[in-house]
């Protein structure tokens, strides 16, 4: 008998969504032990099947038909009080962000005995024996202080291993993992990846492990389910679907997915744009008793950013290539160090006289929702810099509408808001909100990060047509090595504030010196496996 | 979207009644409210009497809310009443709006006058909102513009804060940060970008203030320290009446009445503005 068996699901959305049904007509079985991917992009329908087959639907979503057993159990027809006493007992959930799956002001060993205490009459000596047992399972470190501490003071890693500890609390027969790992930086990743793997073979479990990144899909799964818009294109086994996918969607997906080789444009010498030296930044938090906490951001940053090129910085969360943007866009002042951008010195200039030199280097940001104002339209936001420095607005304008054909959108968009547009349509409107100021400089920080990876393959080459078109300087901040694999010409390692190794990408890419870069590239999921080429 | 809300609907049709029948009060049958006849005194409500005129000449009268024990018509008091209640009102929410707004927005995007700015606020809020109002009252020379800046003033500390919080917030957002990069003037910048933003809580907030603008003003006119007695306030009214409480009732309860059922609507159409204004709670209907 299979643990899960989900047939012929229909979940209705609200009126006004963009498609009748969330999921409609999806079927899929995971039986013991097997570990079965369900990848799609956002908005496919994924986490919505999850919160089906754990019984957590959002009132709005109500299901049309079909059938989820769970052990030959039917799930859609058990009472709330059954589905209770199965969720943690026989199924058991993990999330993509622990730090908001915790109960922030209970200790995370007062929440792993929640479980006990609610579904078995164990005594408490027994109760935090077995959590203490758990954790080691987990491989924390020194499980009695995790026991004793609070979300917050937990790593991101340790959280999410905290949260498998949860689950696995009273060895239930289905695991669902949803997007377990996006929140985690690559090298945790692939802890909790090999995790999840080794505690699935141990106890037999069958997982349902939800994700969008097909290097993830490559590490962990046995069996795949591709999903587009609340259908299921595409069953088989891991090696089927990903080296000889069938439908063109698959086809479609696998081939956005960037390489791991480094592209092999040749680099001409250049004249220099932007060139930093021993950058740095310390943030310092003053308390009124002496004690001083320094928070060293970047330290001794040196780079240099050369015409038509571009530069990668690659680094994991907390290793300082966002702080090294933000100053080098002047966002935030440096506390130390020169940032030379032609000849002069913007490092330490004071605002009024930055004005004239900030249309010479433009940003564009991670979250496409958040980066334009929800209250102007987009024509307003792209001839907003040119009008700052005197354009005519009818100039201005007319030139909004080259740059929305430049960017490959509709100059009939101007007049619309940002919330009409998708998020890689956005992205699109923040390039040429960046280009219309016509800059020397194209910050990118984690440009492509927040976008599903056919989109991002779409952005990545309008970034590359328009670097070319313009001969522009490109400064690309990105946590994926594949991203940047793809686009940089130089790439700069960072890990704890500091360039751990600098050089030309194809020598970063193939023969990776530094330590750290060396485990950077040994973490990143699906390594062996040629995606570019499918 | 807005008026799929039910309390927005009857917030907003009982505030409109309001303000349609202070308009047109001098065509809803009353008199000049300040005329008053000594024969017709006490009247109880419904009654017939004689009211005197400036010219001297005499008119048959209706006291549908009968007369005080001057003699007034209670009905034309309430109704012109109004006129100064809603003014009031939202005098006093647009001037603590507009001070909130401008002072809140540089504590919070010019960090350098956070620190200064917003301890004059607390120091201006450790004073009880209705002493403050008093004492000012009693500085200046009382009429409606002093009651209006009374009360405002006691009510910028709280939009102030506010505002500050909302801008620490909407501050951090890309779109901000992305003007500054493109070289946008920091004027330009909460005043552009950063105030639209604002705007949704803000609307809730000032109908808080109008609804208690209305409250204090009728307090401090109950007080003997708001508007002049010869001004036809419905804390005039109330005061005037409270006397003769027991016996006549009506004194006091057809002003006490409009003051509630204003209140409460502004206050409705204050809840349902923040239900349908947060896009949170529009998610949870």
């Amino acid at each position: 008998m299979s643990v899960l068996q989900v047939r012929n699901l229909a979940i209705t959305l609200p009126k006004g969504g963009d498609r009748p049904q969330a999921v409609s007509g999806v079927g899929f079985e995971i039986e013991k032990n097997e570990i079965l991917c369900l990848v799609g992009e956002s908005g496919s329908g994924k986490s919505v099947i999850a919160q089906a087959v754990m019984g957590l639907l959002p009132k709005t979503l109500a299901v049309a038909g079909g059938e989820i057993r769970l052990e030959g159990e039917d799930l859609l027809a058990a009472s709330p009080a059954r589905l209770r006493g199965l969720r943690g007992a026989r199924m058991s959930m993990i999330f993509q962000e622990p730090m908001t799956a915790l109960n922030p002001v209970m200790s995370c060993g007062a929440q792993m005995d929640e479980v006990f205490s609610v579904h078995t009459a164990l005594s408490f000596p027994l109760r935090r024996e077995k959590s203490l047992a758990l954790l080691r399972e987990v491989s924390i470190a020194d499980p009695v202080r995790i026991l004793a501490s609070y979300p917050h003071q937990l790593s991101g890693g340790q959280r999410q291993r905290v949260m498998i500890a949860m689950a696995l609390a009273l060895e239930p027969a289905l695991l669902i993992a949803d997007e377990p790992t996006t929140a985690l930086d690559v090298t945790t990743q692939a802890q909790i990846l090999n995790l999840i793997l080794e505690l699935q073979r141990k106890h037999g479990m069958g997982v349902l492990f939800i994700t969008h990144d097909f290097g993830v899909v490559a590490e962990i799964a046995q069996r795949v389910a591709v999903l587009r818009a609340g259908e299921v294109v595409e069953t088989g086994p891991k090696e089927e679907v990903l080296k000889r996918p069938q439908h063109e969607y698959t086809k479609m997906l696998i081939r956005s997915v960037p390489t791991l080789k480094p592209h092999a444009r040749s680099v001409q010498d250049s004249p220099l744009v932007l060139q930093t030296k021993s950058l740095s930044k310390t943030y310092s938090e003053r308390s009124w008793f002496g004690v001083r906490r320094e928070v060293r951001a970047a330290v001794d940053v040196s780079l240099e950013v050369r015409k038509g090129q571009t530069l990668g910085i690659v680094g994991e969360s907390g290793s300082g290539k966002s702080t090294v943007a933000r100053c080098i866009v002047r966002l935030i002042e440096p506390s130390a160090g020169e940032i030379r951008l032609g000849g002069t010195d913007l490092a330490h200039m004071p605002q009024r006289a930055l004005r004239a030199l900030r249309r010479r280097v433009q940003i564009v940001f991670q979250d496409p929702y958040r980066s334009l104002n929800p209250r102007r339209t987009v024509g307003e936001a792209i001839i907003e810099g040119p009008m700052n420095y005197g354009t005519s607005r009818s100039e201005a304008l007319a030139r909004a509408r080259n740059l929305m054909e430049l960017v490959r959108m509709d100059p009939q968009a101007l007049g619309r808001y940002p919330h009409q547009f998708s998020g890689g349509q956005r992205q699109r409107i923040c390039i040429a909100r960046a280009l219309a100021m016509e800059p020397e400089l194209l910050v990118a920080d984690e440009a492509v990060s927040a976008l599903d990876v056919s989109v991002q393959a779409q952005v990545l080459a309008l970034l590359a047509e328009i670097r070319e078109r313009l001969s522009l300087a490109m400064l690309f901040i990105t946590h994926d090595l594949r991203v940047a694999a793809q686009v940089c010409d130089q790439v700069a390692v960072m890990q704890h504030g500091r360039v751990v190794e600098y050089g030309p990408a194809r020598e970063v890419f193939l023969a990776p010196k530094h330590e750290y870069t060396r485990a950077l590239f040994a973490a990143a999921p699906g390594r062996d496996f040629d995606f570019g080429a499918a | 979207m807005m008026l799929g809300n039910w309390s927005v609907r009857i917030g907003g049709a009982a505030l409109l009644l309001m303000a349609l029948v202070s308009m047109a009060a001098p065509w809803l049958g009353t008199v000049d409210p300040s005329l008053f006849d000594a024969a017709s005194r006490d009247l109880r409500p419904g009654e017939s009497g004689e009211i005197l005129t400036l010219e001297g000449e005499t008119l048959k009268h209706t006291f549908r809310m009968g007369s005080d024990s001057f003699g007034r018509d209670i009905y034309s008091r309430v109704l012109y009443g109004t006129r100064v209640s809603l003014a009031v009102g939202v005098g006093a929410a647009a001037l603590a709006l507009a001070f909130g707004i401008v002072l809140g927005l540089c504590a919070g995007y010019l960090r350098w006058l956070d620190g200064p700015l917003m301890r004059v606020m607390d120091g201006l809020m450790a004073i009880p909102a209705i002493l403050l109002a008093i004492a000012l009252v009693a500085l200046w020379r009382a009429g409606i513009g002093t009651v209006v800046a009374a009360i405002a003033i006691t009510e910028i500390p709280r939009v102030t804060r506010l505002v500050r919080a909302l801008v620490l917030s909407i501050r951090e957002e890309p779109y901000v940060e992305a003007a500054v990069s493109l070289g946008t003037p920091t004027a330009k910048i909460m005043f552009g970008h950063i105030l639209p933003n604002c705007i949704a809580p803000l609307l809730v907030q000032g109908t808080y203030i109008v609804a208690f603008a209305i409250l204090v003003e009728a307090i401090l006119s109950f007080l003997g320290v708001g508007l002049p007695p010869d001004i036809p306030t419905w804390g005039n009214i109330m005061a005037e009446g409270r006397v003769q409480f027991v016996a006549y009732p009506h004194n006091v309860f057809f002003p006490g009445i409009f003051l509630a059922v204003t209140v409460l609507a502004v206050n409705m159409l204050g809840d349902g503005l923040r239900d349908t204004l947060d896009p949170k709670m529009a998610k949870r209907v």
